[in-house]
C-alpha cells in the first residue's frame, strides 16, 4: 500500500503549502527558504504536482512548529499569490463578518 | 444552581494539571500531533480555521453569576473579548492559543467550569429545557435527571472511546424546550396511570447527513432504573455502533438499520441483569443530588404588581419588550426573563466579555445570582421578581439584550459556519445578519408570529437546519457558496424535518428567497394568528415551492 506521504497530488495550477500554527493555530505558509510566515504574499509557490510533494514533506517533517499541513490553491496577480478559493480566503484574511467589539487580534502576525 | 462537592473540584483540578503537562509535552515535541490531538479533544480544544477552539460546557445550561463572570475574564484575557454560545449550551472561545490554553482551563476551574467531554466520541455535555425549575408546566426539574445521569457517564472507562459521540437530553415539561426528539438518547420524565414518575426513552435522534427523530423504546421506565437503562443503551450501541464508517457511526443508524424494537430487545437484554444492581437508585441518592440543587428564597408576591402594571401603561417600548421576552415563572410574582443574543446585524449566540459582565452583575441584583443558556443561543435569567422588570428592561436595553425578537423571525439559530469552523462549506454567519436587517422591522415580525430560521454551514447541522420551520443548509457547488432551504421542520413536542423546496440557491440569494417563503406564508395562512409551522403542515410544501418558483 502506498503511503500517503508518496501518493501523487494532483496541482492544477500554482499552489503553496500551508498549516496552522502549533501553538496558536495561527495561518501559516510554507516559505522557499524552508521557514513559516504568516504572509501569503511570501509563501512559496509550486506548479508541479513533485515540487507540491517536496514542498509537503518538508513541511510534514517539522513536528513542533506546524499542525495540518496541506496544499492550497493560489491564484497569481502580478506573480503574487493570493487566495484560491473562499475557504483559503477566509484563512488568509479572517472571518468575512465584523468581530464584535472589532476585536483586536493579539499578536497575530509574529512569524513561526 | 448546583452546589458543586469537593470531589468534583478535584476531578477537574486534576484534569486541569495532567493537560498542562500534555500541552508542554506537545509544545516541546515530545508527543505528536496525532498523539496530542485524542489528548484535546477529550478536554473540548479543537483546531479551526484561524486558531483553536475551546469549547466549555455548561451543563443542564445553568450559569451562576461568578461562572459567567469568569467566562467575561477568560474571553478578555485569553481570547478575543468574546465568546459564542452553541445549540448545546455550551460556550466556544475561538481565538484561545494552546500554550495559554492550561491557564485558561485553570482559571475556569476555579468556577467549576471545563471542557471535558465536550468533544470527542464519549458522552456529552447533557442538556435539557433552560426554563428547568422555573416553568409552570413541568412535573419536576429535569436537571436533577440530568445531573445523576452526568455523574455517571463523566470520565466513565466504557463510554469514553464510543463508536460515536453521543448527545443526551432531559426533558420534564409538557411543551419540549429541550429539542429532545434530536438527540441520541432522550429521557422525558412524565407520571403514569399510578401517578409514579419515569421516563419516556427515545433513542436514535440525530441530525447531520442522515437525519433521524428518536424513537420512543420504552414508554415508561421507573426513575430508579434510569442510569442501568442509559447505561445498557451505551453498551448496546458500543457493541454493535459501526466503527468502520464515521458516517455510519451514530446510534441513529444502529436504531435505523436493527429497528426500534430490535434495538430495543437488545437494550433489555442488556439492561435486565443490571436492572437491581449497585446503580439502581435509591431515594437517599437522588435526594442528596436533588439537595444540590439550591434555589432563591421566594418572596410571597402576587402576580402583576402595580409596578409592572404602570411601567406597562405608560411605556410602549416596555409593553412590547415584556409582551415578547417575559414569561409566566411557576412562583406567582415572579417571571422568566430571555435575553436574546439575536441583535440586528449581529452574530447569533455571540455575548461581549462586557455583555457577560452586565449580565452577571444583573443576575445578581434581580435574578438571585442564577442565568440560563438555551439551545435557541440565548440566555435567560430565571428568577425575576415581576416588581423588578421595568428597572431590569431598562439595564437589558443598555447593555443591547433587549431586542424584543425572541421565537420572532430574527431570532435565528446559526453555526459559526465556515468564518471559523475546518468543517463547514458556506458561511452561516453573514446569512444569519442579513436575514436579521431583512426583517428589522419588529412590529412586521410580529405580525409573522412564531417563526424559527436555523441555518448550518455544512452537512454536519449544528444550526439544526432540519427542525427549523426555515431551515437553511450550506453547501459547496463548483468552488461556490450554495444553499439548500427546507421548511415545515420543528424542534419540540411535535418535531418535524423539514422538507426541501427544490435546487439549492446561491448565497445572494438566500434572504430573497426567505422573503418569499414569509411573503408566500402570509398569503397562504388561513388567519393572521395561524403560525408558519402549522400553514406548512395544513398546505403542504408545494404552494411554497410554486411561488418561490414563480417569483424566480
Amino acid at each position: 500500500m502506498t503511503s500517503p506521504l508518496q501518493q501523487k497530488i494532483k496541482v492544477a495550477g500554482p499552489v503553496v503549502v500551508t498549516g496552522n500554527r502549533l501553538a496558536d493555530g495561527a495561518v501559516i505558509y510554507r516559505t522557499g527558504a524552508g521557514g513559516w510566515t504568516t504572509e501569503l504574499a511570501a509563501a512559496a509557490v509550486v506548479t508541479t504536482s513533485e515540487a507540491a510533494m517536496a514542498l509537503l514533506a518538508a513541511a510534514r517533517a517539522e513536528l513542533v512548529r506546524v499542525v495540518d499541513v496541506y496544499v492550497a490553491p493560489v491564484a497569481l496577480t502580478d506573480g503574487k499569490p493570493r487566495p484560491g478559493n473562499l475557504r483559503e480566503r477566509i484563512r488568509a484574511a479572517g472571518p468575512t463578518i465584523r468581530l464584535p467589539l472589532q476585536a483586536v487580534p493579539r499578536d497575530l502576525h509574529v512569524c513561526a | 444552581m448546583y452546589v458543586h462537592d469537593e470531589f468534583d473540584r478535584t476531578l477537574i483540578a486534576e484534569r486541569v494539571e495532567e493537560f498542562r503537562d500534555q500541552v508542554r509535552r506537545r509544545l516541546s515535541g515530545e508527543l505528536s500531533e496525532d498523539e496530542f490531538k485524542l489528548l484535546r479533544l477529550l478536554n473540548g480544544v479543537y483546531l479551526q480555521l484561524h486558531a483553536y477552539m475551546l469549547r466549555i460546557a455548561i451543563p443542564y445550561g445553568t450559569l451562576s453569576s461568578a461562572q459567567l463572570r469568569m467566562l467575561a475574564h477568560v474571553a478578555r484575557r485569553y481570547d478575543r473579548g468574546y465568546g459564542h454560545f452553541t445549540t448545546r449550551q455550551n460556550i466556544q472561545f475561538h481565538w484561545i492559543k494552546l500554550a495559554e490554553l492550561p491557564d485558561a482551563m485553570a482559571d475556569l476551574a476555579r468556577v467549576g467550569l471545563h471542557g471535558i467531554q465536550t468533544s470527542g466520541n464519549s458522552v456529552r455535555n447533557v442538556t435539557t429545557d433552560q426554563w428547568a425549575g422555573v416553568a409552570p408546566d413541568e412535573i419536576e426539574d429535569p436537571r436533577v435527571w440530568a445531573e445523576v445521569v452526568r455523574q455517571h457517564v463523566i470520565l466513565h472507562p466504557e463510554f469514553t472511546f464510543m463508536p460515536r459521540k453521543f448527545k443526551i437530553a432531559v426533558g420534564a415539561a409538557a411543551h419540549d424546550r429541550a429539542a429532545l426528539r434530536i438527540h441520541d438518547l432522550a429521557l422525558r420524565l412524565h407520571r403514569n396511570e399510578a401517578g409514579e414518575l419515569g421516563f419516556e426513552v427515545m433513542v436514535g435522534g440525530g441530525l447531520g447527513r442522515t437525519p433521524f427523530l428518536a424513537k420512543t423504546i420504552k414508554q415508561f421506565l421507573p426513575t430508579r432504573h434510569v442510569l442501568s437503562y442509559v447505561e445498557a443503551v451505551l453498551r448496546t450501541y458500543n457493541q454493535f455502533g459501526r466503527r468502520d464508517n464515521a458516517w455510519k457511526a451514530r446510534i441513529k443508524i444502529l436504531v435505523h438499520d436493527l429497528g426500534a424494537q430490535a434495538f430495543a430487545r437488545e437494550v433489555e437484554q442488556e439492561w435486565l441483569p443490571i436492572k437491581d444492581s449497585a446503580i439502581a437508585l435509591d431515594d437517599a441518592a437522588v435526594a442528596a443530588i436533588r439537595a444540590r440543587f439550591r434555589y432563591p428564597d421566594y418572596e410571597h408576591l402576587a402576580d402583576d404588581p402595580v409596578e409592572l402594571k404602570k411601567a406597562r401603561a405608560t411605556d410602549r417600548r416596555f409593553a412590547t419588550w415584556h409582551g415578547n421576552a417575559v414569561a409566566r415563572h411557576r412562583m406567582p410574582g415572579y417571571a422568566i426573563v430571555t435575553l436574546p443574543l439575536k441583535a440586528e446585524g449581529e452574530t447569533p449566540g455571540d455575548a461581549t466579555a462586557e455583555q457577560m459582565d452586565a449580565i452577571a452583575d444583573l443576575a445578581d441584583r434581580y435574578s438571585s445570582g442564577e442565568i440560563r443558556v438555551g439551545h435557541e443561543q440565548n440566555l435567560v435569567l430565571p428568577h425575576v421578581r415581576q416588581r423588578d422588570l421595568y428597572p431590569l428592561w431598562r439595564a437589558l436595553d443598555a447593555v443591547g439584550v433587549a431586542t424584543p425578537n425572541v421565537g420572532l423571525v430574527s431570532d435565528i439559530i446559526a453555526c459559526p459556519g465556515l468564518d471559523y469552523c475546518s468543517l463547514a462549506n458556506a458561511r452561516s454567519i453573514p446569512v444569519a445578519q442579513e436575514l436579521t436587517r431583512r426583517f428589522r422591522d419588529l412590529d412586521l415580525a410580529r405580525g409573522l408570529n412564531r417563526l424559527h430560521i436555523n441555518i448550518s454551514g455544512c452537512i454536519n447541522a449544528c444550526g439544526h437546519h432540519h427542525v427549523g420551520h426555515i431551515g437553511i443548509l450550506g453547501v459547496e457547488k463548483n468552488g461556490e457558496e450554495y444553499y439548500q432551504v427546507t421548511i415545515g421542520g420543528r424542534a419540540d413536542e411535535d418535531a418535524e424535518l423539514g422538507a426541501l423546496l427544490g435546487p439549492a440557491v446561491p448565497y445572494g440569494q438566500v434572504a430573497d428567497v426567505v422573503e418569499d417563503i414569509v411573503a408566500a406564508y402570509v398569503e397562504l395562512r388561513e388567519r393572521p394568528g395561524e403560525i408558519f409551522i402549522d400553514t406548512v403542515k395544513r398546505v403542504g410544501v408545494e404552494p411554497f415551492k410554486e411561488r418561490i418558483h414563480a417569483a424566480r
